[in-house]
């Protein structure tokens, strides 16, 4: 049902990650983690020049349903984030790979992210749950 | 196996997304719940409310009979029509379920009841009637459609007959009828003007298609429950329970004291409690990021409380709740939202009335 690019990594906690050059990665939910969730109301992003090691909790997206953190896929500083989203979270939902994403990392080591999901990967990761 | 009302293949058909409410396989939305509440606050929205239960209550003792089961009073029922909401109590003065009745005469009622509970709440009626001459009845042959908003009633007429409309002309709130076919009442969930129709199954999904044709948004669970949560509407087994006083769920006002030699089913304990005192329920706003869960703690002068239903409000654009707090508390409480004591204003749990906030 839900989307999945080919194009994109994945980690088991929901994260996409798109290459930007340079050792940048833009980082989003995916539509299956959109899906689950349900209308986004609110999306609490990280700091700008935070310094975030992977699996750390560093932004919450909040439904009508339920709060979920969202986990750096990988480790670097975050360059930028999404503050459309301020005041349409709801691009989370409609958009979950293009208008929606969350936030920017610099990697420390642009190789990590070939240890991430590819799609397929993904795929059978949420057919597991 | 899950049960499903005859509105189910419509459900599926407009791409619902289904889940289980207490054994029943529900829409929880249609695609996006904030849109089908804002449909029902701005113009009109329906929900498949078939699976609440419906019990006609017959005979020659059906008034003292409701008399002694309801602890308010359907002695005020006296117009042909007419409904009452109320609590159901046990004889500890817990809320076995909340129910409206309707008046047809002092030998005829109709009670709508929860579908979570319907076998406890059978059993219960079952038990409470052995002194009484009374049959009560199920009558799972309808369907309940509610359509609901500030355009409801105007896109549901366009599906009456001459009879029907005739039927609903200059009816006031809190009335059913039956008109025909269809049984008509101007109740709901929501806090918005509109009517509760119950549909002969076999004719339903017709009727919703119709509904649908005349520009009805149909809604799911979802916004079943932020509609009901910004009208200041208890919702069963969250809000209230068999544990809790109606007097701790903002109940009071259903509880009819007078004439004080009426005996109903745990007056005694409730006269104590009133006595004693309660915890009362009010409602929280927070106008901050967050949303505000049921579950979460909540700190107010003179001890400590919980939320028993929080959401995000689509109406206001922030979060609101319902929370059980001792009676000691003020203006303001202090709430714990994922391990941060964050600090809330402390209302009275009603937050939106036809479309607007009442904050």
């Amino acid at each position: 049902m839900s989307n999945i690019p080919a194009d994109l990594r994945f980690a088991s906690t929901h994260e996409w990650v798109r290459p930007d050059g340079e050792g940048v990665f833009t980082i989003g939910i995916s539509d299956h983690a959109q899906q689950l969730l349900g209308d986004m109301v609110f999306v609490e992003l990280p700091d700008i020049g935070a310094e975030v090691g992977t699996g750390d909790d560093i932004a919450v997206a909040e439904s009508v349903k339920a709060a979920s953190d969202v986990y750096a896929p990988i480790s670097g500083e975050v360059v930028a984030v999404n503050e459309e989203l301020e005041d349409t979270p709801e691009l989370v939902n409609s958009d979950p790979y293009g208008d929606g994403w969350l936030f920017k990392i610099k990697a420390e080591d642009p190789a990590e992210v070939e240890t991430l999901l590819d799609a397929e990967g993904y795929e059978g990761s949420i057919e597991d749950e | 196996m899950a049960n499903k009302t005859v509105l189910h293949a419509k459900h599926l058909e407009a791409g619902a997304k289904m889940v289980d409410f207490h054994g029943w396989e529900m829409p929880i939305n249609y695609g996006s719940q904030i849109e089908e509440h804002h449909a029902v606050r701005k113009d009109a929205g329906m929900f498949d409310v078939s699976h609440m239960t419906i019990v006609d209550v017959t005979g020659k003792d059906a008034q003292g009979y409701l008399r002694f089961l309801l602890a308010n009073d359907v002695v005020k029922l006296q117009d042909k029509g007419k409904a009452l909401y109320s609590g159901m109590l046990n004889e500890a003065g817990g809320v076995v379920d909340d129910l409206i009745v309707y008046y047809f005469d002092q030998t005829n009622y109709r009670l709508v009841v929860n579908s979570a509970t319907r076998e406890k709440d059978m059993n219960w009626l079952l038990k409470q009637a052995e002194s009484f001459d009374v049959v009560i009845t199920e009558r799972p042959e309808f369907a309940m459609i509610a359509v609901q908003g500030p355009n409801a009633k105007n896109k549901a007429a366009e599906l009456f007959s001459a009879a029907q409309k005739e039927a609903v002309a200059g009816m006031k709130a809190f009335f059913g009828v039956q008109a025909e076919d269809l049984f008509i009442a101007t109740t709901g969930y929501t806090g918005e003007a509109g009517y509760e129709i119950m549909v002969p199954a076999a004719d339903a999904a017709d009727y919703w298609q119709k509904l649908l044709d005349v520009g009805v948004v149909p809604c799911g669970l979802g916004a079943r429950d932020t509609l009901r949560l910004e009208a200041g509407m208890n919702l069963y087994s969250q809000d209230m329970d068999e544990t809790i006083s109606p007097l701790a769920a903002n109940m009071a006002w259903t509880i009819s004291w007078e004439p004080s030699d009426r005996n109903f089913v745990g007056r005694q304990a409730l006269e104590q409690q009133k006595a004693e005192g309660t915890d009362k329920l009010v409602g929280l706003v927070m106008t901050e990021k967050g949303v505000l869960r049921a579950g979460q703690k909540v700190r107010v002068s003179g001890g400590e409380g919980v939320i028993t239903s929080g959401t995000f409000s689509p109406t206001l654009g922030h979060s609101i709740a319902m929370a059980r707090v001792p009676a000691t508390v003020g203006t303001s409480a202090e709430v714990e939202i994922r391990k941060k004591w964050v600090t809330v204003n402390v209302v009275k749990p009603s937050f939106v009335r036809n479309g607007k906030s009442v904050l």
